[in-house]
């Protein structure tokens, strides 16, 4: 009913295995061409989005990326909200420092992805999962 | 066969994910090896590439690999990773490993992340890589 509206455009990507991570990343990119941001922020945004899925493959799995489009004040941006239920982040603080990794990775997923995004937040529960936020907004 | 129902969502992608197709062609240029991404690729994919490559470098006694990395337009921590972890072992197995057409908005992607190639040698396009390695050679 309000699919033309662009409060209601959403997509949300079950992630179950590395395929995942590439729909979520090419559905964000969409996304946030269709909403206007450049080549470069286009790339930023794909980019933080592979890494938040593979933390998902990583530790949690499944789990699913959710995109949206957000309104604040005077600026149009996008979502994205990276989900699991998986066994939570102890330290969160800790795990958004870079090189800080429980697997072989690099551990600059999160760390990174916040300096690639505008705004970035990660809740977690022991047992309960993780849920990161992050959003970019258009300038 | 032809009475099983084929899905009609099973793309080329993922028929040659099913039948480990290899989805990065690797063309024998000379001395080189020339590895030309043409899509986006997944985790298994990559490691794929590197694995394959590094055979090759035994199996044709290559000097040097190209790896042609053009149409991605991500390069995270994972595929940054791999490449790194491919020149290694090509460079354990005798040969140079070159990296070619990173884009300059995954560049930045990349530096802002924090991702680091280490020494592994990158060139604008495929001339240079080739002339890089040649010198190399002599």
């Amino acid at each position: 009913m309000k699919r033309n509206e662009l409060s209601s455009a959403e997509r949300v990507i079950a992630i179950q295995s590395d395929a995942d991570i590439v729909e979520a990343r090419m559905a964000a990119r969409a996304l946030a061409a269709f909403v206007g941001f450049t080549e470069g922020d286009l790339v930023m945004i794909a980019t933080a989005v592979s890494e938040v899925a593979r933390n998902i493959i990583e530790y949690a799995k499944p789990g699913e990326v959710a995109l949206s489009v957000v309104q604040n004040d005077s600026r149009r941006g996008l979502e994205v909200v990276a989900r699991d239920q998986g066994p939570g982040i102890a330290d969160i603080s800790q795990a958004m420092q870079d090189g800080f990794s429980t697997s072989r990775s690099l551990g600059l997923g999160l760390p990174g992805s916040r300096r690639l995004m505008d705004e970035f937040r990660v809740q977690s529960k022991i047992g309960q999962g993780t849920t990161v936020i992050m959003r970019k907004w258009l300038p | 066969m032809l009475g099983e129902r084929v899905p009609s969502l099973l793309l080329a992608d993922e028929f040659a994910r099913r039948h480990a197709i290899m989805r990065v062609p690797i063309l024998k240029q000379g001395d080189f090896v020339i590895a030309s991404i043409q899509s986006a690729l997944t985790d298994g994919d990559l490691v794929m590439l590197r694995d394959d490559l590094a055979s090759h470098v035994g199996r044709y006694r290559s000097k040097g690999v190209i790896v042609d990395v053009t149409v991605l337009d991500v390069m995270d921590s994972f595929a940054t990773r791999t490449v790194r972890d491919l020149a290694h072992m090509v460079r354990l197995r005798g040969a140079r490993t070159v990296i070619v057409g990173i884009q300059p908005e995954v560049a930045f992607a990349m530096v802002q992340l924090g991702l680091e190639l280490g020494n592994v040698a990158t060139a604008l396009d495929l001339e240079e890589a080739l002339d890089l390695l040649r010198n190399e050679k002599e």
